[in-house]
């Protein structure tokens, strides 16, 4: 199995407004709530650790939810998110990432 | 208390002869907006009174214009029947469509031009464009709002078509001053929003006053068996003013500049839903 990496896409606005994470990508003004595990996907999206490692650190050790479950509902998030352009998703550690890459990566390389 | 500040002089003569730019003949109109004078060129005297007649509460002569336009009239039937407004930006070159005009502007030399048939709908609609994408890089947004002022504080009253924006207007007590029944004018200055007065009218047909005040509050409003009034939690907040912010621009840059004040506004200014009946007994809760 491949790891993979995930980054936050820069044409995309994010604000946390009380105990919400609340994101608009830019490119088509869609508005996006994540939920509190989604918000903390999010903020790790650094583009250098692997996503089995931030839901192992920062999501099953914060949870009540074990590895397995806590993955496959991660990259279902993923999955959606990088759909819409606004996360990068690689199989290799991901480099400064730009609007242009990211909407590149949600209709090219995205999983 | 604290009173509205006056934004701009109500200068209600008819300065034909000083607002006549001689070096290219035109009839010079500046309009202040939300603290943005913007100068309108008319191309002949008729249209030069329409539009002072329109804007009166908000020209004032002596302001040192943001951005200048030209107007130039067009035959009726010259142009389409589209209705919908097209805005793109061309090499920073602003190009705007409608059935009923055509304009260009550059923010960067701040200066543009309207060809349309002479109207007032046409210069509206160039306004809130132009005001739109001035202020998405300044800390301000036009809302889909109703407005008025009480007691030195604005408040605002948005919603969908229907909702009550025009009513809530209507029902105001004498103590209310109007801003406006149709598309509130909100903008960050030393910290603080203000809702400004415009001259874009709904149903109404009543322009606002040309005068400003600190946001106190903003209302979603509906029409509902009885009255009632609960906070709305900042998350669902910014999602509902989001939708009825005015943007019409496919820009990334000045839609996240957008997002960005609703998310600061929220944070700032309280926002409650309202339901009420159509009856004067609802500014009761509104103080």
């Amino acid at each position: 199995m491949s790891t993979t990496y995930i980054a936050r896409s820069s044409a995309v606005a994010a604000r946390r407004l009380g105990d919400e994470m609340v994101m608009m990508s830019a490119l088509d003004s869609t508005l996006f709530s994540l939920s509190d595990v989604a918000a903390v996907l999010w903020e790790a999206a650094d583009g250098h650790t692997p996503l089995d490692q931030i839901v192992r650190d920062r999501v099953c050790s914060t949870y009540e939810v074990d590895h397995p479950t806590a993955l496959r509902d991660a990259e279902e998030f993923v999955r959606a998110l990088a759909a819409h352009g606004v996360l990068l998703v690689s199989d290799h550690p991901i480099e400064a990432p730009t609007a242009q890459a990211s909407a590149a990566s949600a209709s090219g390389n995205s999983r | 208390m604290p009173t509205p500040t006056t934004c701009a002089a109500v200068d209600r003569r008819a300065p034909v002869a000083g607002g006549l730019d001689p070096e290219i003949g035109r009839l010079g109109l500046t309009i202040e907006i939300g603290g943005l004078p913007i100068r309108l060129r008319a191309p002949n005297p008729e249209f030069w009174s329409l539009l002072a007649a329109r804007y009166s509460n908000f020209v004032r002569p002596e302001a040192r214009a943001e951005m200048e336009f030209d107007l130039i009239a067009a035959a009726p039937g010259a142009l389409s029947q589209e209705e919908r407004v097209e805005v793109r930006c061309e090499d920073g070159r602003w190009l705007l469509a409608r059935g009923d005009f055509r304009a260009a502007f550059d923010l960067g030399s701040r200066g543009g031009h309207l060809a349309c048939v002479p109207n007032p709908y046409s210069v509206d609609t160039l306004l809130r464009v132009v005001h739109s994408l001035l202020l998405a890089s300044a800390d301000g947004l036009l809302l889909h709002a109703s407005g008025g002022i009480r007691n030195g504080r604005s408040f605002l009253f948005t919603g969908v078509s229907g909702a009550g924006k025009t009513t809530m207007a209507r029902l105001a007590p004498p103590d209310v001053r109007l801003l406006t029944d149709e598309i509130s004018y909100v903008r960050r200055t030393d910290g603080c929003f203000r809702a400004y007065g415009t001259p874009f009218t709904g149903e109404l047909g009543i322009q606002g006053e040309s005068i400003c005040a600190p946001l106190a509050a903003i209302y979603l409003i509906e029409h509902a068996a009885e009255n009632g009034l609960e906070p709305v939690p900042e998350a669902q907040a910014a999602r509902h003013l989001m939708r009825h912010t005015l943007f019409f621009a496919r820009d990334a840059r000045l839609a996240a500049g957008v997002f960005t004040t609703v998310c600061e506004l929220v944070r700032r200014v309280p926002v409650f839903r309202l339901q009420f009946q159509p009856d004067p007994r609802v500014w009761e809760m509104i103080q």
